[in-house]
């Protein structure tokens, strides 16, 4: 490891400790807060019980599906806009101030219309991270060479062929920025709408805890998601790292 | 690949050919190129020269059928050249055109592949092009890790591997300081040799142009014409220790006579007396 990423993971150590520290000596009320280490005892004895299987499935499985299509729309949705100028002119506004935009407030819409069931947190999900990809897509295409495209004719290669074999690995870097993006907003949406209104999921569960005022389960459960959300995005980052410096982008 | 010497039928031509931009946001037409009027004959190392903005690149993309001329007929092999690259054509540009996302073998696999070559074909083909372009030990790395003068190399062997018959060569070298210049006019000429292919390469450089070519064409400003055709005389077997001959002066001397009217034309400050023109 790097010593930044040495002195990374020993701010986060001491801060951890500074917390527990601060929990066992009773400057933070145990109502308010637990001490991280029970927290970490209460998600290991949750998911050694088992109790988590169905629910981590769910949520997880959610958040993949939602961020794959996401990411498949978004990059088809992408291509054709970046074929269509006017199109993409009149959208480019809509694209500038979309997450400037609660969407959460459609959220009651979708349970209206879909009832209460995966479909609307998954709506949500592909929502909240579509838009991510089709700007990473756009992002990416406007920043592959002109020659390139010479280069597929000269090769006498059509749009598809094009597309799918100069545009797509050319503008790669890029699109995997939208990829992290939409993983990001697409598992927050996810988590957020089971949290707001769902029959099941790791989102509900820490609802309930809350409700319950049942603390130990309530952490251990964001000590879960967060661990998740933290190795999820720091293998994307390390992949994203590795391609770069492979083809010299030497991205910071 | 087999050599051959130039031979006086004509491998690919410009007729009376003319190229205008049409008119866009506020800007009216370009008039970019000609009439122009070329025959290229089969085997022929041929150079076009001409001030920045002449039309030398438009000719090149109008010639491999990348752009329609406005006017005019172009033709390759006999057939005329419309809509799309000719089969037999080969294109390098002055941008570095190399796939990021492949190794240098990959790149140089890539038209094998797309034709559905066999593998060992494959493998044939782009193990001996590499090597004749001194990449073979360079083979698994990416264009990043490489130089300019490399990945521009990697570019040539992409198109070099699909055995074109008229190779179309964009200022290839132009990012490439003059001693590199040097040494891949060198090779280019040694790869022009040992193919036997029709070359016309664009430049910018008058000694690049008088030291490769069989023939040089020197272009008039915007729109670019040809002014003079001048046939160098070199023997086929030459190499860049020829720009130390008195015969090459001479050459780049000529050439210059051509052009510095145009050049000057061209950065518009043609009229002018010579010491503020010079400035």
């Amino acid at each position: 490891m790097s010593r930044v990423g040495w002195i990374r993971l020993g701010v986060i150590a001491a801060a951890v400790a500074l917390l527990e520290a601060a929990c066992r000596l009773g400057l933070i009320d145990h109502r308010t807060v637990i001490a991280p280490s029970e927290m970490a005892a209460a998600l290991w004895r949750l998911l050694a019980s088992g109790q988590l299987n169905d629910m981590m499935a769910r949520t997880f499985g959610i958040i993949v599906l939602a961020v794959l299509l996401a990411v498949v729309l978004g990059f088809a949705l992408g291509l054709a806009i970046h074929a269509l100028p006017r199109v993409r002119a009149a959208l480019d506004p809509f694209f500038a101030t979309y997450y400037a935009v609660p969407i959460f407030i459609f959220y009651p819409v979708m349970v209206a219309i879909f009832g209460l069931s995966v479909i609307p947190i998954l709506l949500m999900g592909v929502a909240s991270a579509i838009v991510a990809m089709i700007i990473a897509t756009l992002n990416g295409l406007d920043r592959v060479p002109r020659v390139l495209g010479k280069v597929a004719r000269v090769h006498r290669m059509g749009r598809i062929e094009t597309a799918w074999r100069i545009k797509l690995p050319a503008a790669a870097p890029h699109l995997f920025t939208g990829v992290k993006l939409a993983t990001s907003y697409g598992f927050i949406a996810v988590i957020a709408s089971e949290f707001i209104l769902a029959p099941a999921g790791l989102g509900r569960l820490i609802s309930d805890a809350y409700t319950d005022f049942n603390n130990p389960r309530m952490y251990a459960l964001m000590l879960l998601l967060v661990v998740v959300a933290t190795v999820v995005n720091m293998a994307l980052h390390a992949l994203d790292q590795r391609w770069a410096e492979r083809r010299g982008i030497g991205k910071p | 690949m087999s050599a051959a010497t130039p031979g006086d039928d004509v491998h690919a031509s410009l007729s009376g050919v003319t190229r205008t931009y049409p008119a866009a946001a506020g800007h009216p037409p370009v008039a970019a190129l000609g009439p122009v009027s070329l025959d290229l004959k089969r085997g022929e190392f041929f150079a076009v020269i001409g001030p920045s903005g002449c039309g030398k690149s438009t000719l090149l993309e109008v010639l491999a059928g990348l752009q329609a001329p406005t006017s005019g007929s172009v033709s390759f092999e006999g057939s005329a050249v419309a809509g799309e690259v000719p089969d037999g054509i080969g294109v390098v540009f002055q941008e570095d055109a190399s796939f990021s996302w492949l190794t240098v073998w990959d790149n140089a696999a890539f038209g094998l592949r797309r034709a559905g070559l066999a593998e060992a074909e494959i493998r044939r083909r782009v193990d001996d092009v590499l090597g004749f372009m001194g990449l073979k030990d360079f083979a698994r790395a990416f264009p990043a890790q490489l130089s300019g003068g490399m990945r521009q190399r990697v570019c040539i062997a992409r198109t070099l591997v699909l055995h074109p018959r008229l190779i179309l060569l964009d200022e290839p070298f132009g990012a490439l300081d003059a001693q590199t210049r040097l040494l891949m006019g060198d090779e280019l000429l040694r790869l022009w040799r040992r193919t036997g292919a029709t070359v016309l390469l664009i430049t910018h450089a008058l000694d690049e142009a008088a030291m490769l070519s069989d023939r040089v064409g020197a272009m008039s400003a915007r729109p670019g014409r040809f002014l003079d055709l001048i046939a160098t005389g070199w023997p086929r077997e030459r190499d860049s220790t020829i720009v130390g001959e008195p015969a090459f002066g001479e050459l780049t001397g000529r050439l210059w006579d051509n052009l510095r009217g145009e050049s000057l034309k061209a950065l518009g400050l043609a009229g002018m007396p010579t010491g503020l023109a010079a400035e």
